[in-house]
């Protein structure tokens, strides 16, 4: 099978997947067995052009010309096998766990439910794999409107007002300043005054800001535009969706509103900040200083929200928002190491991540609770939920032996490499301090949960009401979750050298 | 067949014209919308032969002299890409419209008056191709008459299901009328100054003997040129509803019967916009309308309004057909604003949008005529819930709304697409954000509406609604799948409409 093919199924297999979910609507086992299969062998595609990627291959494929000039086209290079291998493997577990709940809760339209999920992963994997602005554009579009079904899910109006913030907020920012920015940048583009509108290694301004073509500080504002033109991102403040996003079923929010939406939003700034400004290229010109600054500010704000909210998902929300500018910071520092740690968050956060969102699940399920005051001894009555949860805990606050460690390493590594540049060294330590701090938050919001959930005797109205653990496919896929959590901080070797690859590209 | 082809300049506004006469006489018991049917089937073949004709012979252009006689003395019909696009979306329109019309117009029109319901029907398609295939000033003025004196007809025979059509007739007639006089007298004006009456011979004489004079001491014809220019363009923007001048749409596309409202916000407005293109850039040139009178500052002015306003108060009506029609005067402005800007992308941004806007809004009203067709009346909370009792339809609608707002994969994001990529080569980026916040506005109230279709609840003894019948929702179908086609892959309609702008803006070589 060429690469193309394999690109071409890989976006398409969800796309078929989806239709014979619909088709097998009346008979749930069936449309079930179509899920789990479709998300293997989607995975199974995507991990095939691994191979070819570590040898450092770019396969490509033009699907279409749109308009004149503007193709429909993809390309698979390092940074985003990391985004479409994290969404496409997470999404095998999330399958599994989603019969569970949307069983165990006796959820209603549930062949919506799994007809809308392969739609929203082939968009993910077009935004992974695209290899211009316009198809980014597209895909993130798409990705928009496929999960406003999930998101409104519950169908009352409860469901319609988040819905309204989750369109609303998200749409705001990609019409209004992600599409001027891209236009603008096409504009440009066809005038002459920048190379290009694909993405490429050292960003496509170089030459234009080199003869004048182009004014720094246009540059810097169309760099504005695009990072909050990304919504997806969840940096203050247009970050309201996201808790917004919560009403929505668990698996929901476990998988797409921790790993495949969001992970999309900051991929997408890793993506445009790399290979449309190009890391250099911004350093040199001074621009886009700002950004490590509101990301600073989004990871404290973020905590210190997250330490009061008593609803389980929603510190959890807060807790993803705060995590997600760790990955917007260590691109905004614009050192190839900072880059390199920004692409292994993304795994890092996403792992760690989805495990604790399917904790939340299942501890709905088997005990019907969503706030974090009624979880007082649970632990015991669900040890694997709770041990998995642990687990999770651990890597957001990346402590050693988990994954979310590695990342905090590299990202402390590469504030050492910028300290080499020239000039004051303020910004440097507003990253260690913010990463010092935000630290300590971590642990000050989880290890309660922890502590309450394992030392904490269980309340006598608890007692009066006995439950054991979740239905087996959740808890074998937030073991399997928090398994790869602990995993990788001793087996790294094929992150490590895709993010390798990422930082060779970046300079 | 070689004589067809010779004549079939002429043959897309006559063969229309005597069937529609024909109708009236003979097309009672039913025949009249097999008659308007198999005319409207042949106007549309003839229409893309038309376009394929002109787009693939070398200059761009086919000349037909009426009776032969040679212009300026005869009546030329001239065929270049423009106008070529436009014959296509109003034959398509109104082809498909007449399969709708069978079933949607039986309910709101009594049966012995049918014929003359399919008669009128075929005299504003008449009058609309004309108008578009005209290359002689004053010729078109006489088609327009047509055309509008068979809408206003057509608009009042809503008044079985609401009298309230009748004055939204009549309001329509006399701001039509007056429309349409200005425009003739700005034609008078012109033809004191030149004596011509054909387009292309008065840019002529304008250019050759008139302009050349502004520059020296004793400019000739200056007030004359400006203020005949001036009458046609209040006339015109009073005939294609670009705000401030939009007062008689909204009560016009509401009450006429839900076949008309979706011909008249796909085609007439189109059209309209189609000759004030022709205006500006063919009959007295950029270099005047923009270069001597900065007429783009006024018209972006009125289309950044029309935008803000028309979708503001798309947002407030609780009427459905009249919250689309309010968003028609929104994309006016859109079509109007890619003129303006004077450059290839806005250019084709506005010829795009003609095609584009026709598919996407022609769609919605058949779509709302169906709730109408059920309930005899589209407001919004008719509508709640109605997303399992009319699946079809309603994601018709949907999928329709998807496209105004411009959403990627939607016809309406290639229209933006350009027309914010000309407005930004303009270096005019407030227009830009007026177009991008227009969007928004839109999603607003595009997802007003679909909250209640798929979240609201039916009350519980409201009556269970079967959707519509085969051959209503096979042409909004058809027109909604279209929309998305062009979308996806806009290659042909780009081509076609940047062919258009180039040759318009005299940049193709």
């Amino acid at each position: 099978m060429t690469p193309e093919m394999t690109i071409a199924l890989a976006l398409g297999t969800p796309l078929v997947g989806s239709m014979l979910i619909a088709m097998a609507g009346r008979i749930p086992n069936l449309r079930e067995t179509f899920t789990l299969l479709t998300a293997l062998a989607t995975f199974g595609l995507v991990a095939s052009l691994y191979p070819l990627v570590i040898q450092g291959g770019q396969p490509e494929l033009f699907l279409l010309e749109m308009v004149p000039g503007v193709p429909l086209s993809f390309k698979v290079e390092p940074l985003g096998m990391v985004y479409a291998l994290v969404a496409t493997l997470l999404w095998v577990p999330n399958s599994l766990y989603s019969i569970g709940y949307m069983r165990g809760n006796n959820e209603k339209h549930q062949t919506r439910f799994y007809f809308c999920f392969p739609l929203a992963i082939a968009s993910a994997v077009g935004i992974a794999f695209s290899a211009n602005i316009f198809t980014m554009f597209v895909f993130y579009e798409t990705l928009t409107f496929s999960t406003f079904p999930l998101v409104t899910h519950k169908n009352n109006s409860d469901a319609v007002k988040s819905g309204r913030v989750y369109l609303g907020i998200l749409l705001t920012t990609s019409v209004c300043f992600q599409l001027l920015a891209v236009l603008w940048i096409y504009a440009l583009y066809q005038n002459g005054d920048v190379s290009g509108i694909d993405f490429v290694r050292g960003g496509i301004f170089k030459q234009g800001l080199a003869s004048g073509l182009v004014a720094p500080t246009v540059f810097g504002l169309l760099f504005f535009l695009y990072i909050y033109g990304i919504g997806k991102a969840a940096i203050m403040p247009v970050h309201r969706w996201l808790p917004a996003a919560m009403v929505a079923p668990t698996p929901v929010s476990a998988f797409l509103h921790a790993v495949a939406v969001v992970k999309a939003g900051v991929f997408c700034v890793i993506k445009v900040t790399v290979y449309v400004f190009g890391a250099e290229t911004l350093l040199q010109y001074n621009q886009g200083h700002w950004l490590i600054y509101v990301a600073g500010g989004t990871i404290l704000i973020g905590s210190l929200i997250a330490m009061f909210q008593d609803n389980l998902k929603r510190r959890l929300a807060y807790s993803t928002i705060s995590q997600l500018s760790y990955i917007v910071l260590g691109t905004a520092l614009l050192t190839p190491i900072s880059i390199m740690a920004a692409t292994l968050h993304i795994i890092a956060h996403a792992f760690g991540k989805i495990t604790l969102f399917f904790a939340a699940g299942s501890v709905y399920t088997a005990a019907h609770k969503t706030q974090v005051s009624q979880l007082d001894g649970i632990g015991r009555r669900m040890p694997w939920t709770m041990g998995a949860f642990t687990v999770g805990t651990l890597s957001m606050i990346g402590v050693p032996v988990v994954v979310g460690f590695v990342s905090k390493w590299f990202l402390i590594s590469g504030v050492i490499q910028r300290w080499e540049l020239p000039g004051g060294h303020f910004d440097e330590v507003f990253v260690l301090v913010v990463i010092l701090f935000s630290t300590l938050l971590n642990a000050g919001y989880f290890l309660p949960i922890v502590y309450r959930a394992f030392f904490k005797p269980l309340s006598d109205d608890d007692l009066k009401h006995p439950h054991g653990e979740a239905p087996w496919p959740m808890v074998t896929a937030l073991t399997f979750t928090a398994g790869l959590t602990l995993f990788f901080f001793y087996w790294n070797k094929p992150a490590l050298e895709l993010a390798e690859l990422v930082r060779r590209a970046v300079g | 067949m070689e004589l067809i082809h010779k004549n079939l300049p002429a043959l897309i506004v006559v063969l229309p014209l005597c069937m529609g006469l024909l109708t009236a006489i003979v097309g009672r018991r039913g025949l009249g919308w097999w008659m308007a049917m198999a005319t409207n089937s042949a106007v549309l073949a003839m229409a893309g032969q038309l376009l394929w004709n002109v787009m693939h012979n070398g200059a761009f252009e086919i000349t037909y002299q009426m009776g032969s006689w040679p212009a300026p003395f005869g009546i030329v019909y001239i065929v270049d890409p423009l106008n070529a696009a436009v014959l296509l979306v109003v034959s398509i329109i109104a082809c498909v419209l007449t399969l709708y019309a069978r079933k949607s117009v039986a309910s709101e029109i009594q049966k012995n008056r049918l014929h003359f319901f399919y008669a009128l029907w075929l005299f504003c398609t008449t009058g609309l191709l004309g108008i578009t295939i005209t290359g002689d000033a004053f010729n078109l003025y006489v088609l327009l008459e047509i055309s509008s004196l068979s809408t206003y007809t057509l608009v009042a025979l809503g008044r079985s299901r609401n009298r309230r059509a009748l004055t939204a007739a009549i309001n329509y007639l006399v701001l039509g009328s007056i429309g349409a006089n200005f425009y003739l007298l700005g034609i008078a004006y012109l033809y004191m100054v030149t004596g011509s009456l054909n387009i292309a011979d008065i840019r002529h004489i304008l250019e050759t003997t008139v302009f050349p004079t502004w520059a020296t001491d004793a400019p000739q014809y200056r007030t004359t040129v400006i203020v005949g220019f001036a009458f046609m363009a209040v006339g015109l923007s009073l005939k294609l509803a670009l705000f401030p001048l939009h007062g008689w749409l909204p009560n016009a596309y509401t009450y006429a019967p839900s076949a008309v409202s979706g011909l008249l916000a796909s085609t007439a407005t189109k059209v309209g916009a189609y000759v004030f293109i022709r205006v500006i850039f063919t009959l007295v040139g950029v270099n005047f309308a923009f270069g001597v009178l900065h007429t783009e500052t006024a018209l972006m002015v009125s289309a950044g309004a029309a935008i803000i306003i028309g979708s503001w108060l798309a947002l407030k009506q609780t009427n459905l057909k009249k919250m689309l029609a309010y968003s028609s005067i929104g994309q006016i402005g859109y079509i109007t604003l890619g003129f303006s800007l004077n450059n290839v992308n806005g250019l084709t941004a506005s010829i795009i949008h003609l095609f584009n806007h026709a598919l996407t809004k022609g769609s919605m009203f058949m779509a709302l005529g169906v709730v109408v067709y059920r309930l005899g009346n589209a407001r919004l909370k008719d509508v709640r819930g109605l997303g399992r009792q009319l699946p079809v339809s309603m994601a018709v609608f949907t999928a329709g709304g998807l496209g105004l707002i411009g959403v990627p994969l939607t016809a309406g994001f290639i229209s933006k697409w350009y027309l914010v990529t000309g407005a930004i080569q303009a270096h005019r980026y407030e227009m830009a954000a007026i177009v991008l916040f227009g969007s928004l506005l839109a999603l607003m109230y595009v997802w007003r509406v679909v909250e209640q279709i798929y979240f609201g609840k039916r009350d519980e003894n409201a009556p269970k609604l079967k959707e519509a019948p085969v051959t209503m929702l096979v042409p909004m179908v058809l027109l909604v799948a279209a929309s998305i086609y062009f979308g996806i892959d806009a290659r042909a309609s780009s081509w076609v409409a940047q062919t258009a702008a180039e040759l318009l803006l005299g940049v193709k070589a």
